[in-house]
């Protein structure tokens, strides 16, 4: 037998080259701009050696539309709708971290109920973000049933939007020291009531398709593992870092608004692989609904936003009546309040991680720079040694675990 | 109560802590609005970097963001660009900030961070800040062949050029910004409040004189 296969050998050397052979090279490939899995405009160059890819090149900035620059010509109350549009599966974790900043610039006391409101409504955004990138996380890895079912819980989460705000997706909620309007208390009820029954069935029928369903796990269980140290290295933060192992959330180490009289758990991954990135987001619309149903139980009544004439502006009725109201009211949606000199750099943990504002004030009624940090730019950023190796099928597993949205990549 | 932003571990110490490992490093530590920035020579930058880094006591393992700011005022040396840190183990933020001008490169600390990679390249982007030391310096958010670095403040709101889709080549060219309404910019400035500025239409009046003096009083009347 071992005869044959020495005859063979040296009959046909692997040096040997027959008609037909051709010497192949890696060659690189465009994903996107204009691609379904890409969620948005990402295009990726990518070198492939045949189905592996050996570098990968996103390209980003498809949809920049100069926000900062924008911000910078704008009053601080008129340049806040600016926030809703970077992310916009996650409006008011955008809002948060800017009114966040000023209020800190300003000092500004907020009244205790206008917390718990945005906290609430913070918690209701993580729900309504992460139904969304699960489900399209499951739908760019092959399934299609959960992501129509958690879109049905989305939908109520918009609906719930709209009811407080007036608006489904650009909210522009939030104000410096509070809220703009209260909740209705049927609002508020309607939502207890929603995360009693509505969600639980929802949203564990449609993980339970997938969450130990084989071929979901074959596509993402040991793609893209990110060690602990990469994941400081590159600045990951948010499900990404938790994900990884990284026990920081910044709701719990650094706690603003009400967060710290909140009980819930902070998930993390033991692997750091995509599989472990999808089901720490799942455990945190969990502990998301932990922490509504503690608000929704705790919110004491009382005002919505500071009485600070010079920052918020009086309630209309009042207005119609009085004639200092009338003023401010006159003053701050002309001139706007001014904030004093500083600089500040303020992140809460948006749903997709750290958001970051750095805001710098120079004592005029317009910020002087207003620095935006998004959390895809270092996430998207390390998509070149998380994809070395994989497959070209694994981008859109791993794309989907990074959760990625361009409005707030590009600003 | 103060306001209700994130409230990390106290800025105590801090000062003193980062004066001794940095050294002359530093040129200023300043506190304000309970935030702790350090101002540092532009050549030290990555020695301050790992001395922040890697001293007990400070701990600063993760590079959130690097910022650009523009103070044309300031004359030379009129970028600042601005490193915010985190530490994950000490629950503390602190800000790094280096000045430079549009030819002095400052040095890239993407050998300490990989993630400043794509920050340098936005501050370089958005202000023409070089850094040195960056492998892969390309413009990343602007367009592919974009002139000008339009986070300056000279560079205006509207930008030089615009898009339009051309019938007569069949694709996207570039013209020159052609605005149908002047750019509107309002100065909502209170005028009882400092604003030096000359209202529309008084530019060639001349200052007003100023107003009758006060009488004197009845006990001041030199007699």
């Amino acid at each position: 037998m071992s005869d044959l296969a020495d005859t063979y050998e040296t009959l046909t050397p692997d040096s040997a080259t027959s008609p037909g052979d051709i010497e192949i090279q890696n060659y690189t490939i465009n994903f996107g701009p204009q691609h379904p899995a890409a969620h948005g405009v990402l295009r990726l160059v990518m070198e492939l050696d045949g189905e592996i890819v050996e570098r990968t090149d996103p390209h980003v900035g498809l949809l920049h539309r100069g926000t900062e620059k924008l911000i910078e010509y704008k009053t601080y109350l008129q340049a806040l709708p600016y926030f809703d549009r970077l992310d916009y599966c996650s409006p008011l974790g955008m809002e948060y971290s800017y009114v966040l900043a000023i209020e800190k610039l300003l000092g500004l006391e907020v009244p205790i109920r206008a917390q718990y409101l945005r906290v609430l409504f913070a918690e209701l955004t993580r729900i309504s973000n992460h139904m969304l990138n699960l489900g399209s996380h499951v739908m760019d890895v092959g399934a299609m049933t959960p992501n129509l079912w958690l879109f049905e819980i989305r939908e109520d989460c918009l609906n719930f939007f709209e009811r407080v705000s007036g608006a489904r997706m650009h909210s522009a909620w939030f104000r410096p020291g509070g809220v703009h309007q209260d909740a209705p208390l049927k609002l508020l009820a309607d939502i207890a009531d929603w995360l009693d029954t509505r969600v639980p069935r929802l949203f564990e029928d449609a993980i339970s398709l997938v969450a130990d369903n084989r071929i979901f796990k074959q596509r993402n269980v040991d793609i893209a593992v990110v060690s602990k140290e990469d994941a400081i290295k590159w600045g990951f933060s948010g499900p990404m870092i938790r994900g990884s192992g990284i026990p920081w959330d910044i709701r719990r180490s650094q706690p603003y608004d009400v967060y710290d009289r909140m009980k819930f758990d902070v998930p993390v991954g033991t692997s750091g692989d995509c599989y472990d990135r999808f089901m720490v987001r799942v455990e945190e619309v969990r502990q998301s609904v932990r922490i509504m149903k503690q608000c929704l139980s705790e919110m004491p009544d009382g005002p919505i936003a500071s009485f600070d004439r010079k920052v918020v502006p009086p309630k209309r009725g009042e207005m119609k009546r009085s004639m200092e109201a009338l003023i401010h009211h006159f003053k701050l949606y002309t001139e706007g309040f001014h904030v004093p000199a500083g600089d500040v750099y303020v992140a809460t943990e948006s749903p997709k991680g750290e958001f970051g504002v750095y805001l710098v004030a120079d004592g005029s009624n317009k910020p002087y720079r207003c620095k935006i940090r998004p959390t895809a730019f270092s996430h998207l950023q390390a998509m070149d040694f998380m994809m070395k190796g994989h497959m070209l099928a694994d981008v859109t597993a791993v794309l989907g675990a990074m959760d990625i949205v361009f409005g707030e990549c590009d600003r | 109560m103060a306001s209700p932003h994130p409230r990390y571990a106290s800025n105590e110490g801090v000062i003193d802590t980062a004066k001794a490992a940095l050294g002359d490093m530093l040129i200023e530590a300043v506190e304000a609005v309970g935030e702790i920035a350090l101002h540092v020579k532009r050549d030290a930058l990555c020695e301050a970097m790992i001395a922040l880094r890697d001293t007990p006591g400070l701990a600063y393992q993760q590079l959130m963001e690097i910022a650009g700011v523009d103070y044309p005022d300031r004359g030379d040396d009129r970028f600042e660009v601005v490193y915010c840190m985190l530490s994950l183990t000490r629950n503390h933020r602190l800000r790094v900030h280096v000045q430079t001008d549009a030819y002095k490169p400052v040095p890239s600390v993407t050998g300490i961070w990989p993630v400043a990679g794509w920050l340098e390249r936005e501050v370089y982007d958005m202000y023409g800040v070089l850094f040195s030391g960056n492998a892969d310096l390309r413009r990343i958010l602007t367009d592919y062949g974009f002139k000008g670095h339009p986070q300056r403040k000279d560079f205006p709101l509207t930008g030089y050029t615009e898009l339009w889709y051309s019938e007569e080549h069949k694709r996207v060219i570039y013209k020159p910004v052609k605005l149908a309404q002047d750019f509107r910019s309002f100065d909502f400035m209170s005028p009882w409040e400092g604003a030096e500025y000359i209202l529309p239409g008084d530019e060639k009046a001349t200052p007003q004189a100023p107003g009758a003096p006060t009488p004197l009083k009845a006990d001041e009347v030199k007699k």
